[in-house]
């Protein structure tokens, strides 16, 4: 069919005595955006954080199965996970700035991987804030904290701050969830420009988000996968009875 | 990378180094402590005020620091959680937006970490104006109102904790202010307030420096308010502060003692808050 | 009693608690201030705090070795503590499994109850032979044991469980997102500690230091056995030093016989409120500042 960027194979992750993922198995094509939806709490955004072993940091959790990028499984015992976390950027649901100023926040990222030549990171700054359709709104002010934006510009520094790491695969935890109309809009119209060079996988519970954005779109129902599949056919010729009911909005 | 982890690991070790530098600092204390004062302790020591020559090395224990000690810490906390509680319930139930709580709450912050012999020197010369000895009334008085900043801002942190919802529920059902902040808010800072209780008795029971001129000394047990009382710490100071090896070595072991109460207090409030924590809504 | 009245005298003994307490600090710095004055007024403020040389029955009150042994002995402490503490609170708030947290977290508060008189005695019965017989002629050094470096020690241990404590606290207050966004962009742990933690929490942290700080300064008993008590400023660490608490508490018998002594003690309790108070305050300012900037 397609030859996947992200593949995760037989993926079963518990919290404790929780099953919240059972036996996943989803293809992530590259360079196309893919929308991971279903109803809150089904483990959509436990699948996104495997992506990038973000998942692991919360307590008492059990992974098995395989996450493989590019061929290579990133649960490997030999594998670095801050290298792989450099591949992946990640956009969390309610924007979280780093506690520094607005350039700082886009070039934390880079300072850590090493890039530490002063025009470099003005450049690499002024890139990400263009792409992620931030900079003309704070370019005379780069040096302000950067919990003075607003609710949407911070998610779109979040975006610029990923990007700024140069991922391959940018990773959206219900990107515009808190965020008003008009800069919801804004992120949507970036993360599909981006789109033609990255590969972007989103959750969201807002199916009309899905429809809007997504070219290939994976169901999950209650930590099974229901469905996966390209988008019109999952939208219009479902195979799954529960997931036309979904899409209806029969539950959920 | 390398340079990352090479960093990583070394504040690694660096942070174990400490960390075991300071659980070592707390077992070495114990250990000295309790290694050399373990041969001078008798129940002797427990029940018996000094005798005779006591100090010369004679028989006797250091019940009257003990008894004591529990009286003016006992007595101190007991009066400086009432004085905390009324200041409270002013603070949460009638004054909370007004001027003179957030001063009285800036005043005490600021008294909190007033050393305590500045308060034993201050009511020393109370004392002297009001040509009054030093007596268990006085080691109280100091030792009162040395707790008092610590068991407030304790406590008011417990009750700043206590979710807002609460508060709201019980007017609604028609409670007073005084009601609400008695029954409702006591009950979900309950395990805190006792926390606080127990800690500040053991920060009294434990101080020198405020009984110093205050309370006095003596080698029986207090009849009055108005007797000279013996106090733990003063024991221990005085005892050690002899020629003789064997009254210093009673000196270690009044130490035991002292930290033996200590430990208990520790322990019990542990107990007891986890205890109390079944009421207490998360 | 009716509820409504019940209420209203609730309300009136309580305000009545809460200005008393409000006016302690004030009443306490009045009467400090008033006995000082005969002192203040008949010694100029520079020779009391400069002058070393105190000889009360000559009428001399120089405050500089008191003033010097304390800033020495305080110095010290932090010095050793703050590092090592920081270091702990770190430790156990990002990287000590639950298990060894929780048997840790238990030790450091009981260390913070064990009072100064017992701290005295270890530092008698294990720091003071320690130095004079082992630390001291390593170093060619020959002293009694009682100095500076003692009291230094043992403030420093006395002081660790509140700075590790409150900083520790302070370090669980950061969001879990924050993290997990520096964790996303590819940092390690101690990266994310580094930059991001420690950054979000430097006004806590100063106010731990600083908390600490105050107790150190005015511990008075536990330095007092293990300092030496000597009149003189110190110039080493293995210098016997004579702080400010010590000098009041060591001399409160013969403060009536001699002429303006009582006064001069009363000054020295008077520096000593200030000063911390001064730190309290300073403490405070920080927080508010440092939080309105960094946010």
């Amino acid at each position: 069919m397609f030859e996947p960027h992200i593949s995760v194979q037989n993926l079963n992750i518990a919290y404790g005595e929780r099953q919240v993922l059972k036996d996943i198995t989803v293809d992530i094509p590259r360079n196309r955006i893919t929308a991971i939806i279903g109803p809150s709490g089904c483990g959509k955004s436990t699948l996104l954080k495997s992506m990038n072993r973000l998942i692991e940091l919360a307590d008492g959790v059990k992974i098995s199965g395989k996450v493989l990028v590019d061929g290579v499984n990133v649960f490997d015992k030999g594998i670095d996970v801050t290298d792989l976390r450099k591949k992946m950027g990640l956009i969390a649901q309610t924007p979280n700035p780093l506690p520094m100023s607005i350039y700082d926040n886009v070039a934390y990222g880079p300072r850590i991987h090493g890039t530490n030549d002063k025009n470099n990171l003005d450049k690499r700054v002024e890139q990400c804030l263009q792409a992620a359709g931030l900079w003309d709104e704070v370019k005379d002010r780069l040096k302000d904290p950067a919990s003075r934006l607003s609710a949407g510009q911070q998610q779109r520094l979040c975006l610029a701050r990923a990007l700024a790491i140069k991922p391959e695969v940018l990773l959206c935890d219900e990107p515009t969830s808190a965020l008003d109309p008009i800069s919801s809009q804004c992120i949507e119209e970036q993360l599909i420009k981006l789109s033609k060079n990255y590969t972007i996988v989103f959750v969201t519970h807002i199916l009309r988000q899905a429809r809007r954005l997504a070219d290939h779109v994976i169901f999950l129902y209650l930590g099974e996968l229901v469905e996966q599949g390209p988008a019109e056919k999952v939208f219009s010729k479902p195979d799954n009875p529960r997931t036309k009911a979904y899409i209806e909005g029969v539950f959920g | 990378m390398n340079k990352r982890k090479v960093e990583e690991s070394f504040f690694k070790m660096l942070m174990l180094l400490s960390t075991g530098l300071v659980v070592g600092g707390l077992l070495v204390v114990f250990a000295i402590v309790i290694l050399k004062g373990a041969p001078a302790l008798s129940l002797s020591m427990l029940t018996q005020t000094p005798k005779g020559g006591y100090y010369l090395g004679k028989e006797g224990g250091i019940l009257n620091a003990i008894i004591g000690s529990i009286y003016v810490a006992g007595g101190a906390t007991a009066i400086g959680l009432l004085l905390s509680l009324a200041i409270v319930l002013y603070i949460h139930g009638y004054g909370e937006r007004s001027r003179i709580s957030s001063f009285t709450r800036l005043s005490l912050d600021v008294l909190w970490g007033v050393p305590s012999i500045v308060y034993g020197v201050f009511l020393f010369t109370m004392m002297l104006a009001l040509r009054a000895r030093a007596s268990l009334l006085f080691g109280i008085i100091t030792v009162t109102l040395f707790e008092l900043p610590i068991i407030t801002r304790a406590i008011d942190e417990v009750m700043k904790m206590v979710p807002a919802k609460l508060k709201e529920a019980s007017y609604s059902l028609g409670s007073t202010r005084f009601e609400t902040v008695r029954h409702v808010m006591t009950r979900q800072a309950l395990p805190g307030i006792l926390t606080a209780v127990l800690l500040a008795f053991g920060r009294g029971i434990g101080d020198a420096a405020s009984v110093l001129f205050t309370a006095g000394y003596t080698d029986s047990i207090p009849r009055s308010l108005f007797d000279p009382v013996a106090t733990l710490p003063l024991a221990i100071f005085f005892q050690l502060g002899t020629p003789i090896p064997e009254v210093q070595q009673r000196a270690y072991a009044s130490g035991i003692i002292l930290l033996f109460i200590v430990l208990l207090l520790s322990v019990t409030s542990r107990l007891a808050t986890r205890k109390l924590m079944k009421y207490v809504i998360k | 009693m009716n509820r409504q009245i019940e209420d209203a005298l609730a309300h009136k003994l309580s305000l009545l608690a809460t200005i008393f307490g409000s006016l302690i600090v004030f009443w306490m710095a009045f009467v400090l201030l008033q006995k000082s004055t005969p002192i203040l007024s008949t010694h100029p403020l520079s020779e009391l705090l400069l002058s070393s040389s105190w000889h009360p029955l000559l009428g001399e009150f120089g405050f500089y070795p008191f003033i010097a042994g304390t800033l020495w002995v305080t110095g010290l402490a932090m010095i050793l503590a703050v590092p090592v503490c920081l270091l702990t609170a770190i430790y156990l708030a990002e990287y000590a499994p639950k298990k060894v947290r929780a048997i840790i977290k238990p030790l450091v508060d009981l260390l913070a109850g064990i009072p100064s008189v017992v701290y005295g005695l270890w530092g008698v019965l294990f720091i003071v032979p320690l130095i004079r017989f082992y630390v001291a002629p390593s170093l060619g050094v020959d002293t009694t044991g009682y100095s500076v470096l003692a009291g230094g020690v043992v403030l420093a241990i006395m002081v660790s469980p509140i700075i590790i404590s409150v900083s520790e606290e302070v370090f669980r207050t950061v969001p879990l997102e924050t993290i997990e966004a520096s964790y996303a962009l590819g940092a390690t742990k101690w990266e994310t500690v580094k930059h991001v933690v420690i950054r979000k929490t430097l006004p806590g942290l100063i106010a731990a230091i600083i908390l600490g700080f105050s107790r150190a300064f005015g511990e008075t008993l536990a330095v007092l056995m293990v300092v030496g008590n000597v009149a003189k400023a110190p110039s080493s660490l293995f210098d016997p030093a004579y702080p400010l608490p010590a000098l009041i508490a060591n001399n409160y018998g013969e403060m009536m016989s001699i002429p303006l002594y009582d006064s001069a003690l009363l000054l020295a309790a008077l520096i000593l409120l200030v000063v911390v108070v001064f730190f309290n305050i300073l403490a405070r300012m920080v927080l508010v500042r440092l939080e309105r900037r960094s946010m």
